[in-house]
């Protein structure tokens, strides 16, 4: 990593953080009232989701034809295209996860960083079940 | 169905999203790695020589953007409602979850959707899916 890739990391997550706060997602209660149809219903999030992938489509079309990204590094986009049990049931268990607390991994941490310490629990609660998946990987890899 | 229009705020909501996209947009093609959020913390946790420190960047500017907004702002509301067990539990499960899903609502809802990945298709109804039930379980059935 170059200083200068070191600070477009720096600078997406800033952007991405704003882009939370802004949008209403870094506020779980604002996120639970999109989940809850049979409440009164937010449909804010719908907009955030609309927006988000209105710049980045352009953006993966145009990285789907670069072999190396602008600073340099090797181009790295997903190349995993099963729909097996464990995307099913993995999505399945963050969903269940995300309608108890309403957040999700990026919101919960710019929670810590505005001082929640409920966001704080939730991360480390998150990243406990992170390790956990880690040593069931080695235990018993697939 | 109910919408509740005091609540709707289509224009930031419109522009938060944008800046996602955005900052999806500065990483993929600057650096050629994907903002999926669940898959840059879990590469922390199984590292790989080389990747670590892009994604304490990238981690970094998340935990920031609220600090330095608060110098020019007042921070939007964030409120939580969920008890402590809920939170540990939530976390638990979000945390497992997005490892075997191989992805959250960054990863396989804003970039995967956007690459017109299949894959992530099903991993975000999947997710949204599970998301609707949880909150209408325990808010109308179970009444939290």
């Amino acid at each position: 990593m170059t200083a200068l890739t070191a600070l477009t990391a720096l600078l997406s997550g800033l952007v991405f953080g704003f882009g939370l706060l802004l949008s209403g997602m870094a506020d779980p209660a604002k996120v639970l009232a999109f989940l809850d149809l049979a409440g009164a219903w937010d449909p804010s999030l719908m907009l955030v989701m609309a927006g988000a992938i209105a710049v980045a489509l352009p953006a993966f079309a145009w990285a789907g034809r670069m072999k190396t990204a602008l600073l340099g590094q090797p181009m790295q986009l997903p190349t995993a295209r099963q729909i097996d049990r464990r995307l099913v049931l993995g999505s399945l268990g963050f969903g269940v996860g995300w309608g108890i607390a309403g957040i999700c991994p990026g919101p919960a941490l710019v929670l810590v960083g505005a001082g929640q310490i409920k966001g704080l629990v939730f991360v480390l609660a998150m990243l406990a079940g992170m390790l956990l998946f880690a040593l069931l990987e080695r235990r018993w890899p697939r | 169905m109910q919408v509740d229009w005091t609540a709707f705020t289509p224009v930031a909501s419109l522009a938060g999203g944008l800046l996602i996209g955005l900052a999806a947009a500065i990483l993929i093609l600057a650096n050629g790695r994907v903002a999926g959020i669940s898959g840059i913390l879990g590469g922390l946790l199984q590292p790989r020589a080389g990747e670590r420190a892009w994604r304490w960047m990238f981690l970094l500017g998340l935990l920031a953007a609220p600090l330095l907004m608060r110098l020019g702002a007042s921070l939007p509301p964030m409120h939580i409602d969920a008890g402590m067990g809920q939170i540990v539990l939530a976390g638990l499960l979000v945390g497992l979850g997005t490892r075997y899903g191989a992805g959250c609502t960054s990863g396989h809802g804003v970039c995967g959707l956007s690459r017109f990945s299949l894959r992530s298709a099903v991993a975000t109804a999947c997710f949204m899916a599970a998301g609707f039930a949880s909150v209408y379980l325990l808010r109308h059935v179970a009444g939290f």
